[in-house]
């Protein structure tokens, strides 16, 4: 394996959240969800006559992804017909953008963790990001029959393409995460890949370390999700290299996953280019793009993952790594703003999301984007964690409260009142408890003072365990060693 | 007592005006006479008699009411590359046979706006291909004059029923001369407007950085009038102009007294009809009588006019007709499988139209993208420098729309390039975007009308109308009707 590197390139499209299609007032719905059929106008079924006319946001949506990606802005940008025939495409042509791109040259930074290694940084160059518009959905009904829904067709795209600048299905993955973060707070794409709203599509070979050329690359399409980018990506970077090494070789091809056996299946081989007869779309001007309107758009991007991620560090000293996985999702992102606004100790709050709720979340199998649909308003997870930092609650029976906040939507304050879990730092009751503990467990008591340190964790249980969780561990701690040091000396 | 179709638009609209005729007895008696002549003529593929006077008697009441808009109760009828809703559509094509649109063309809805009563959609070349209305998929339409003859394409439809008198104006379409040469072979005012002065929006495409709407009609006033009502900006089609749209009827008045007329020397070239020279330079002549200025000019790419036109406008359509595949409108034959259905629906198409779409297809290849349409449309800005050049010199050039007269029916069919050269003055101007216009200017020796091409600069259609409404005046062709008769 180590005599092969993986090259790999992706492209990306994402739909556009605008309000009407990419050439016409058509509005556009959710095709997974709306009934066939029903946002459509004679320009999106491309009825005889009809013209398509540039949405104003959707080239304003590209070009903030453009420079949110460090990409020049060309003066001048033209779309360009792009020919063939499928019955998903109204036109029998799908206007895109070929020679004269909306956004060029640009880079991301990536930070990627490998499982079996130290995380690094990598920049992956963007070659272009270009409009187009979408085509419709097929569905196949059986009996040589299909069904066209031509909802989806003309809903504005950006495609995207980097450089083959990534060497592993690790950084596809980290290139694809954080390039969704971007695109989610920008607010042009809901991020969601299982119902093709963002699609993304390795190209991949590999190369020999005495190779000079690329060899032959194969193209992987319909990932619902990054878990099966990366899982993809690697079943292909070993498939062909066993191709390699067994002597035979690797066919030009387009790939997809088949999720069941965890393995990539040839959809169809690539005997030759593609030929799709490109040229210049002669029912649209170019779009030129001023320097102000750059500089305008520019201006209005939101605060991007990297930046916000800095912000976090710097104004309320959270770790590198809590920063990080706080940014990585927008909806995690805004639901720590949202707890910060109620007062919240920043440090301590990033800690009951990570720890708390993300482990919350795991168990019950919800996703991190999801956070926002939970039951738990970021306005009582904001009271929860101020019980915690007032010493109300402590971490167990914090957790206890979070457990029920999730199941039931109450206010934890409510939460605590019926249960009586309200932590106790009365040093009397305290005091009586840790006499009782280690009078009921003279042995352990013995043992420890002889020098098994181990046992004083045991004993803080013990503990914790007479006053039903809701002593102040902290007090606990204290009046227990207190008490044992008076029993050495007593002894 | 003149028959009131004999009438021209503007006198239709004075004696409606003038309460002295009503918008129902108007179109009543064009229905009557497409009834008892189109039969022989051919030029509709679609009557709307009933729409017809339901419009008529709502134009009625409207005037009583006091409605005076420009077209009210003008009896007008549509080639059939407008989109039309609820009206049969076909591009004189069958893979449109019975596809009726939900939506109305741009240009055809500000007809109706205007007042217009909606007589029905004319015949026309397969997709505007075509210069005689032979490639029509249905039926052939026949020139007024000589029943004998072609009407000119692809508009012929349009032109032949303005000159028989079926309709007070139509719309026609232009590409590389769909408008004015059958406007010269019919005899009738037909202007090709600057590209991007009127909406393309549901003007089925053909070659789209060409295709022009226009009217036809039987004087320059009158087409005046309908240009008129079709110009200016439509937010539904990007490449039509923000530009405001002049008083045309007002600009006629003027004259041509100073006006610098330029005689561009590669139109007057071996191979052109003599008549046609005489009578073209005759009206020059004319002109200059009247006070204009001549002067030879030159504009040495009009030969590469041909070729550049024959590979742009086939490229553009091989794209804009990939939609007629039977999925979504029009008729399928059903084969099974998709890739057999495409083939076998996409076989309606008519020969001439398969023709351009593999013209089109591969000028447009890998391979062959530079050699052939990047060097077109290279040769196209030389084409568009010439007249830029020459607008510098004169206000309006002066040439023969066609080299010859109407030819007979079936003469150029078998021979396309002989068919091609019927454009040899008309694409230029398609090709630079500008405007020009089809005045009559006498009759060849068979009584075929010969026409008079009047080009101006884009967006200069007011000195072209204006032009051609001084040689109007001063001469009697457009008076003329035709009796309709077979050869002698």
């Amino acid at each position: 394996m180590s005599d092969w590197k993986p090259i790999i390139g992706l492209e990306i499209h994402a739909e556009l959240l605008t309000e009407s299609k990419m050439f016409s007032g058509c509005p556009v719905v959710d095709s997974v969800e709306a009934a066939p059929n029903t946002a459509v106008d004679p320009v999106s079924l491309g009825l005889p006559g009809t013209l398509p006319v540039i949405n104003r946001q959707a080239i304003e949506f590209g070009l903030m992804v453009g420079l949110a990606l460090h990409c020049e802005i060309p003066p001048v940008n033209q779309f360009a017909r792009k020919n063939y025939f499928y019955p998903d495409l109204p036109k029998g042509y799908q206007i895109s953008q070929y020679e004269r791109p909306l956004a060029i040259n640009g880079w991301l930074d990536i930070e990627v963790t490998p499982p079996d290694g130290e995380p690094y940084r990598k920049r992956i160059r963007i070659r272009r990001a270009h409009l187009e518009e979408d085509t419709g959905k097929l569905t196949h009904i059986g009996g040589g029959s299909s069904l066209v829904d031509y909802n989806r067709a003309g809903v504005p795209l950006l495609e995207i393409v980097t450089e083959p600048d990534i060497n592993s299905a690790d950084e596809a993955e980290a290139f694809a995460r954080t390039l969704r973060a971007i695109l989610q707070y920008l607010g042009v794409n809901n991020g969601d890949m299982s119902k093709g709203v963002l699609r993304v599509e390795p190209n991949i070979s590999v190369m020999h370390k005495n190779d000079t050329e690329f060899r032959t690359r194969t193209e992987i399409k319909n990932l619902n999700s990054i878990r099966n980018l990366h899982r993809a990506s690697l079943a292909e970077i070993e498939r062909q290299i066993r191709l390699w090494e067994s002597g035979s070789e690797v066919k030009q091809a387009t790939l997809g996953w088949d999720e069941a056996k965890q393995r990539v299946v040839i959809q169809r081989y690539k005997e030759r280019a593609d030929e799709y007869r490109y040229f210049p779309e002669p029912d649209l001007p170019v779009v030129e793009i001023s320097r102000e309107w750059v500089e305008e758009v520019r201006a209005r991007l939101p605060e991007l993952p990297e930046a916000k991620r800095r912000r976090f560090i710097e104004t309320f000293g959270l770790s590198e790594y809590d920063a990080r996985q706080l940014v990585a999702e927008q909806a995690i992102a805004h639901y720590y703003e949202e707890t910060l606004s109620a007062g919240v100790n920043p440090k301590s709050a990033a800690n009951w999301i990570l720890g708390g709720l993300f482990a919350l979340m795991n168990e019950k199998g919800f996703e991190r984007e999801n956070i926002e649909s939970t039951r738990i308003t970021a306005r009582q997870f904001a009271e929860l964690v101020k019980l915690v930092d007032a010493g109300t609650l402590n971490k167990g029976t914090a957790a206890a409260v979070l457990a029920e906040m999730w199941d039931t939507g109450s206010d934890p304050a409510l939460i605590v009142a019926a249960r009586g879990l309200a932590q106790v730092s009365d040093q009397d009751i305290i005091r009586q408890a840790v006499a009782k503990v280690l009078a009921e467990n003279a042995a352990m008591a013995r043992d420890y003072l002889s020098g098994k340190d181990k046992l004083f964790g045991a004993l803080v249980g013990q503990v914790m365990k007479a006053m039903g969780g809701k002593a102040n561990a902290q007090v606990v701690t204290d009046i227990l060693r207190r008490q044992l040091e008076a029993l050495r000396s007593s002894m | 007592m003149t028959e009131l179709t004999d009438l021209t638009l503007s006198q239709a609209l004075e004696q409606l005006r003038a309460r002295a005729v009503s918008a129902v007895e108007l179109t009543r008696a064009v229905l009557q006479r497409i009834e008892q002549t189109d039969a022989a003529l051919g030029a509709y593929l679609t009557v709307t008699a009933d729409r017809a006077l339901q419009d008529a008697e709502a134009a009625d009441r409207a005037r009583a009411a006091g409605d005076e808009r420009p077209l009210l109760g003008v009896p007008l009828a549509i080639k059939d590359v407008f989109s039309t809703a609820g009206i049969e559509t076909t591009c004189g094509s069958k893979i449109l046979r019975g596809y009726k649109p939900v939506f109305t063309a741009t240009v055809v809805q500000r007809l109706y706006d205007a007042g217009m009563v909606m007589l029905g959609k004319l015949n026309m070349d397969e997709f505007a291909m075509g210069s005689s209305t032979e490639n029509s998929a249905f039926q052939l339409t026949r020139n007024p004059w000589n029943l004998e003859r072609v009407p000119g394409g692809s508009s012929g439809g349009s032109a032949a029923a303005v000159a028989a008198g079926l309709a007070f104006g139509t719309l026609g379409t232009d590409t590389g001369g769909s408008i004015r040469l059958p406007g010269a072979f019919c005899g009738v005012a037909a202007l090709k407007p600057s590209y991007g002065r009127c909406s393309r929006y549901g003007l089925v495409a053909f070659g789209s950085s060409l295709d022009c709407p226009g009217p036809l009609a039987r004087t320059v006033e009158d087409v005046a009038r309908i240009l008129q009502v079709m110009a200016g900006h439509d937010p539904l089609d990007s490449t039509s102009v923000t530009q405001a749209v002049p008083d045309y009827h007002a600009a006629l008045a003027g004259g041509v007294k100073g006006l610098r007329i330029g005689l561009p020397k590669e139109y007057f070239i071996a191979g052109i009809q003599p008549e046609v020279e005489q009578a073209v330079r005759a009206a020059v002549a004319r002109l200059e009588a009247l006070g204009a200025q001549v002067v030879e000019i030159s504009l040495p790419h009009t030969d590469y006019s041909l070729p550049v036109y024959y590979i742009i406008a086939p490229a553009e359509a091989s794209a804009n007709l990939a939609r007629y595949d039977g999925v979504r409108f029009g008729p399928r034959i059903e084969k099974g499988e998709m890739w057999p259905t495409y083939k076998a629906t996409r076989s309606l198409f008519g020969a001439e139209v398969k023709r351009r779409i593999m013209l089109g297809t591969y000028a447009l290849s890998a391979g062959y993208y530079d050699a052939y349409y990047g060097k077109a449309q290279a040769v196209r800005t030389l084409i568009k420098q010439d007249f830029d050049a020459a607008f510098k010199q004169v206000d309006v050039i002066a040439t023969p729309v066609a080299p010859t007269t109407a030819f007979k029916i079936g003469q150029n069919v078998d021979d396309p390039l002989q068919m091609y050269l019927a454009d040899v003055f008309t694409l230029p101007a398609s090709l630079a975007g500008i405007c020009g216009l089809n005045v009559p200017c006498g009759f060849d020796e068979a009584g075929l009308p010969i026409g008079l091409q009047l080009l101006g600069p884009a967006f200069g259609e007011d000195v072209i109308l204006r032009a051609g409404y001084a040689y109007e005046q001063a001469t009697d062709w457009h008076t003329r009707r035709p009796v309709l008769r077979n050869e002698a």
